[in-house]
């Protein structure tokens, strides 16, 4: 299966509907291990892509990915802006003149994970959106196609197991043991972008 | 050679403003350029605010971006890879102290190099 420009801006809406639909969850989250605006911020960010997808064409994935990683640098705001800014930004450039089928699409993703590494300067482990990104490109690796159903079962499980981690990135990070038994605010917004991502695939295809 | 700009990043415009009037009793010649809060002035830092004042604070000599939380961080990296700019430094000091004695450096017409490095040992105390 192939994204096209279409599937992107598919994926994009039905992100920001699962971001606006849990806009109070992801700030009570965030208010319990982080500085409390992730929801707002998300919210802000994913409303203004959506708007600016809505008014431009696309003739491929790339182009579509382009716009919405520059907009979410500059609209969201706080750590998360420049983090799936950067994340889509990745994805973009290494779907540039190339179709989105699944093999060029999973190494964008990989790029994108690189780019979340090296722009936070985090990896696995440390409460982060990247204990969610990491795990799904990993599983994802291992098939030879997109599959809806265990791309949203392995965002899920791994977004659950960000609740036992200690914070060390992050705002967090400053609570220490505190941060143990709370969910990380932005792997549930990165598991709300790949549950998208399935929809996406299950609608089309 | 002209002085090198400074770039106050701050996740609030109040800090930002503050901290240059405060550098402003010491050092009126190098060029302060702010970038306080987010686009819409919430609590945050803007990849459009950062690039418009690097814009204004460039000089021949550079410019030097001083921050103050994490992901002010990450939008200075992002702000400084998009711009056309090579001579672009970012400062790992304490925001107040880094920038002031930044600021007093440039104004004595130091190199980049050297002006960041002091910002850098702004707390060392020698």
């Amino acid at each position: 299966m192939e994204l096209t420009a279409n599937d992107i801006i598919t994926w994009v809406n039905k992100t920001n509907e699962k971001i606006q639909n849990n806009k109070e969850y992801l700030t009570s989250l965030d208010q319990a291990v982080g500085d409390g605006d992730h929801g707002i911020n998300m919210a802000r960010g994913f409303k203004e892509v959506v708007a600016k997808l809505d008014d431009n064409s696309y003739e491929n994935a790339s182009d579509a990915l382009k716009d919405t990683a520059m907009t979410l640098m500059s609209k969201v705001g706080g750590a998360a802006g420049p983090l799936y800014g950067t994340a889509f930004l990745k994805l973009s450039t290494s779907l540039k003149d190339k179709s989105a089928e699944y093999t060029h699409f999973l190494n964008g993703l990989e790029e994108s994970l690189a780019g979340l590494k090296q722009r936070g300067k985090s990896q696995e482990g440390e409460k982060t959106l990247i204990d969610v990104w990491a795990p799904v490109i990993e599983k994802m690796k291992e098939q030879e196609d997109f599959d809806a159903a265990l791309l949203k079962d392995t965002a899920e499980s791994a977004l659950e197991k960000t609740k036992d981690i200690k914070a060390t990135k992050g705002r967090a990070s400053y609570l220490g043991d505190r941060s143990i038994g709370h969910l990380d605010p932005g792997s549930v917004s990165s598991f709300y972008v790949f549950e998208a991502l399935a929809e996406t695939i299950e609608g089309g295809g | 050679m002209e002085s090198a700009g400074i770039v106050l990043i701050s996740h609030s415009a109040k800090v930002a403003e503050g901290i240059k009037e405060i550098i402003h009793q010491v050092e009126k010649n190098v060029p302060i350029e702010l970038a306080g809060g987010t686009d819409d002035d919430r609590i945050g830092t803007s990849v459009e605010k950062i690039q418009t004042a690097i814009d204004h604070a460039h000089t021949e000599g550079g410019v030097l971006l001083i921050y103050d939380l994490g992901s002010a961080m990450m939008n200075a990296e992002i702000a400084v890879e998009m711009s056309d700019f090579d001579d672009i430094e970012i400062a790992n000091a304490p925001l107040l102290e880094g920038a002031y004695v930044a600021a007093v450096e440039s104004g004595m017409g130091k190199s980049l190099a050297q002006v960041k490095q002091a910002a850098e040992r702004a707390l060392q105390g020698d």
